[in-house]
């Protein structure tokens, strides 16, 4: 693309291997008064780009629900903060680290995780629990076995050394995600809540100062390469991709944990993408005041580094704070213990610019507003699709006799079976807080010193999203809601993490806006707002973009850890009863996609009323005592669900409900269901409760034995059936 | 009663297992921050897991030449009581106070799961309260080897703390997690005084965790 009337001294070529579209290098030659050298013009580069600049998202995030009781702290800092009693808050976000893991899986995924954790603990948290979300290419794909061992050993790799348990998460595999997988981290921390640390900058002659690690040349342009598509020769971006050290971070985690124990920090930001360059401009910006740095002070890795370098290399492990200059050395004493770097680069100022020194020589001089209001926003065109048409199946088309038969292949499949394969590569129980250990619904981490915890849970349905991005993401809301629920917990808001093609294509975009529109109604309903979130856009290879996955990272509260729930079976005798009606909504399926080897059917539909009113039923029957195990009804449908109860538990059940169309009952996706395992001696005053609250309550099998056995349709051994459960994915990585 | 934990940077277990000293014993143990250069009169010194120095080099080589590290050995020498967990016993191998070598897993990955253990050596202050138990490991380099002839050793002098098994206490391959010689979890020193051992038994020590069986080894050391 050549443009005849380009009138620049600039290259043009220069400005598009910026990532920079022509209009918006005029916009940056207005505001500055002249056109911008080298070094500008790669901050200008690393602050517009779409990771940065949520230029195509701003307009639609700002639609959704961000405030509640319990939120403290909601989007626009570096994680949310809410609430959870006792002067103590949950400090959390999600975030993506696509591109690079695809490029450089076990990088990828760690730096994904030290990014999200120093996100946290930048805000004064102590992390104490890690959570992803992860999607990869079809099992069989020859790419998918070397981006599954990587990415499960580079997240293993960073949280088992810094010591935080990795508790929970989610997979799954479609063909979509074959040239561009998903690797979304989650991190949750514990702070005072009057001891959160935020980023604007003040005090005009405070210190600026720079801890950590070195810089060095890596990830230079990082951000940049993350908000572009991918194609043939993505594997020479390579070098963009950053490298990690975990024991570095757990040095810096130890000594911003201390150093937060004084009352020495004005602002503090982690270096994250786009590195100095974002820092240090968002540190100006919240605080409406300048800066001045001089980057021959930056602790440097590498000889010979430019300014330009200095300013765009996403080195790991480095933060920028504003500190109180009276207790400078003391804070200096701190870093020197734990052997890290600090250095005073530079100072804030009045003139509300960005000024860079090197050498005493004027690198840059840009006005912070021109950098962050005046960035561009884009309110992209969009066209909603029609959803996927609803199918009814009929029970002819079905063989009963294959009920088992079918239930085994499923839970085989790598979307359905056991993911102990990868929990057991993560150090789940460092710092002995975990309560309820990866697989159940959610992950249970007890707030140090206490009786109460933290339930937590991360979720997505990108099938149901591409055919009802309305309803798609409304689910992944709401199952997190679920989860959290059957775990015992209050659910109390959530992190989004935005996974979507490139939103320059109006089918795209649309699929955004209506993932949001369905995000946000069930946010509203059911009082469970967003407080932090991430946007990862240009999810595309070849022109193929991924299917849109707006992955959530629910959080809620357990305030007796004796009210936790898990799935596992407990006792002989007891009934197990499902919650909400099933309708045998078979569309999209996992028995449609396993069995069938087909997608189609169109995505089940939520109503939000009855979502509530289950829900709040469940939570209700928890706290009074009513409920021995709980699981809600997710992809694969009811016996799935009942066989991971039993498998759980290592105990049978007889199920006696007897359906006119047995596939229908059995694998149905219907929405707002959940299993209730309840004594006999509980029975009545259950269904008595449901009954007073208009939710469908019904009895369908008795524990027992050590079978799965169904009426008139047949019995399958327990632990035959692990055996199978087991080795899902397994197969993938040998 | 007077316990101490030694800080390395890296560590990420030494507060897990102060707190589980602090509610088996009701006596806080005192933080050593790795740097420091000794220890006061100590009825049970901790050297505990984590990665310290990020396992750099080779998994507990770096710590065990921290300054405090010295007066480790002078005390375990003296006989007071030393306990390696996971990468604190990689330490200890590391210093010399115990014998052999952890290599990397035979599954070639890092390992998190309840595994069973039961003392082979019944007398030392350590095991002597233990029996089958179910404890967490979680790491890496856990896979014991020693050769023939410290093997031989350590067998004839009831060195073998601890070895993986199953329910019924059998040892078997089949309840060996990382390729370890003999399933050895945990071993001792010629005086007893010193185990290290893989599994971590402070993650198993009150009802939240889900099992106590970790609860006997501190409570023989500390009772």
């Amino acid at each position: 693309m050549t443009n005849h009337n380009w009138q620049f001294q600039t290259e043009q070529s220069l400005v598009e291997n910026h990532g920079l579209k022509l209009d918006e290098f005029e916009k940056i030659v207005e505001g500055l008064g002249r056109e911008p050298n080298l070094t500008e013009l790669g901050i200008f580069s690393a602050m517009w780009n779409e990771h940065c600049s949520y230029k195509s998202s701003k307009f639609w995030l700002k639609k959704l629900p961000t405030s509640g009781k319990r939120v403290v702290q909601g989007p626009g800092e570096n994680a949310g903060v809410i609430d959870i009693d006792d002067g103590d808050v949950a400090v959390f976000k999600m975030e993506s680290h696509n591109h690079p893991s695809f490029l450089e899986p076990y990088q990828g995924a760690a730096t994904g995780v030290g990014g999200i954790l120093r996100d946290v603990f930048t805000m004064g948290a102590r992390p104490v629990a890690n959570l992803n979300a992860l999607r990869f290419g079809e099992p069989n794909h020859p790419k998918t076995k070397h981006l599954l061992s990587g990415v499960v050993s580079g997240i293993g790799g960073y949280g088992n050394c810094i010591g935080v348990p990795t508790v929970g998460g989610e997979v799954n595999f479609h063909p979509s995600y074959n040239g561009n997988i998903l690797v979304n981290a989650m991190t949750v921390g514990i702070a005072k809540k009057d001891k959160i640390f935020y980023s604007a900058a003040a005090g005009i002659g405070n210190p600026v100062v720079y801890v950590g690690s070195k810089t060095g040349r890596d990830g230079i342009h990082g951000a940049t390469m993350a908000s572009a598509e991918f194609d043939e020769d993505s594997e020479d971006k390579k070098p963009t991709v950053q490298v990690g050290d975990p024991f570095t971070e757990k040095l810096l985690l130890e000594a911003c944990l201390e150093l937060m124990k004084e009352e020495a920090i004005i602002a503090i930001q982690d270096m994250g993408a786009a590195g100095l360059t974002s820092s240090s401009i968002e540190m100006a910006s919240k605080g409406d005041v300048g800066l001045k740095i001089d980057l021959s002070k930056v602790p440097m890795r590498a000889q010979n580094m430019s300014a330009y370098e200095l300013m765009l290399s996403e080195s790991q492990e480095r933060m920028l704070m504003v500190l109180d200059p009276s207790k400078e050395e003391m804070a200096r004493d701190i870093f020197k213990k734990w052997d890290l770097e600090f250095e005073v680069i530079g100072e804030v100022t009045d003139t509300k610019r960005l000024i860079l020194m090197m050498n005493g020589k004027e690198e840059a001089s840009i006005p912070i507003n021109i950098l962050v209001e005046d960035a561009p926003e884009y309110q992209r065109e969009y066209i909603v699709e029609e959803p996927s048409p609803i199918k009814e199946y009929k029970s002819e088309d079905f063989d009963q006799n294959n009920i088992l038969k079918d239930l085994n292949a499923m839970i085989m499949h790598p979307d359905l079976s056991s993911r102990k394969w990868i929990w057991e590569q993560y150090d789940h129980m460092v710092m002995a807080d975990t309560v309820v250990r990866p697989g159940s619904d959610a992950a249970v981490v007890r707030v140090h010193g206490t009786n109460k915890g933290l339930a937590i849970s991360t979720d997505c349905s990108p099938v149901y999203c591409k055919h009802n991005p309305y309803e798609g993401g409304k689910h992944a809301v709401v199952e997190t809601w679920r989860n959290i629920i059957a775990s015992g917990a209050l659910p109390i808001a959530i992190t989004d993490c935005m996974n979507f093609g490139n939103p320059e294509k109006p089918a795209i975009m649309g699929q955004f806006v209506e993932c949001i529109r369905g995000m946000g109604d069930a946010c509203s309903k059911l009082n469970y707002p967003v407080v932090s979130g991430n946007v990862s856009l240009y999810n595309e290879t070849n022109g193929e973009g991924i299917y849109p996955t707006p992955a959530i990272g629910g959080v809620g509260l357990i305030k007796d850890l004796s009210n936790v729930k898990t799935l596992s079976l407990k006792e002989d005798g007891n009934f197990l009863c499902v919650v909400g009606k099933t309708a045998n909504h078979l569309g999209n399926s996992k028995y449609i996609s396993i069995i069938q080897s087909k997608e189609e059917g169109g995505t089940p539909e939520i109503n939000l009323d009855t979502e509530l009113r289950n829900g709040n039923f469940v939570m209700d029957a928890i706290n009074h005592k009513l409920i021995a195990s709980a699981h809600d009804v997710g992809e694969g449908g009811i016996l799935v669900a009942i066989s991971e109860m039993c498998m759980s538990g290592n105990l049978g059940i007889l199920i006696e409900n007897e359906s006119v169309f047995p596939h229908g009952y059995f694998f149905a996706e219907d929405q707002s269901r959940y299993l209730l395992e309840v004594s006999p001696n509980n029975y009545d005053e259950c269904q008595k409760l449901a009954n007073n609250n208009d939710v469908h309550f019904e009895k369908i099998g008795i524990v027992g034995g050590d079978k799965i056995s169904i009426k008139n349709i047949g019995d399958q051994q327990v632990s035959a059936l692990k055996l199978s459960f087991e080795m899902g994915i397994e197969q993938i990585s040998h | 009663m007077k316990s101490h934990v030694i800080v390395f940077p890296g560590s990420n277990c030494d507060r897990d297992v102060a707190v589980a000293i602090k509610n088996i014993s009701s006596h806080q143990p005192q933080m050593i921050w790795h740097k420091e250069t000794s220890i006061n009169q100590s009825d049970l010194i901790v050297v505990p897991g984590g990665f310290s120095y990020g396992d750099y080099l080779r998994c507990g080589a770096m710590a065990s030449t921290s300054p405090i590290m010295q007066d480790v050995v002078k005390k375990a020498r003296e006989g007071v009581p030393v306990l390696g967990i996971c990468n604190g016993f990689q330490i200890l191998i590391e210093s010399g106070l115990l014998d052999g070598a952890l290599m990397r897993n035979s599954s070639l990955s890092f390992i998190c799961r309840d595994i069973l253990i039961k003392p082979k050596n019944q007398s030392s202050v350590f095991t002597k309260k233990t029996q089958v138990a179910k404890m967490p490991i979680a790491h890496n380099e856990g896979n014991f080897f020693v050769n023939s002839e410290q093997l031989k050793k350590i067998q004839d002098n009831d060195q073998i703390a601890f070895q993986y098994c199953d329910e019924n206490g059998n040892v078997s391959e089949h309840s060996n997690p990382n390729g370890s010689l003999e399933n050895i979890a945990g071993i001792l020193n010629e005086n007893k005084n010193v185990l290290g051992m893989m599994p971590h038994p402070e993650r198993a020590s009150e009802l939240a965790h889900g099992c106590e069986d970790g609860k006997t080894i501190f409570e023989s050391i500390l009772n």
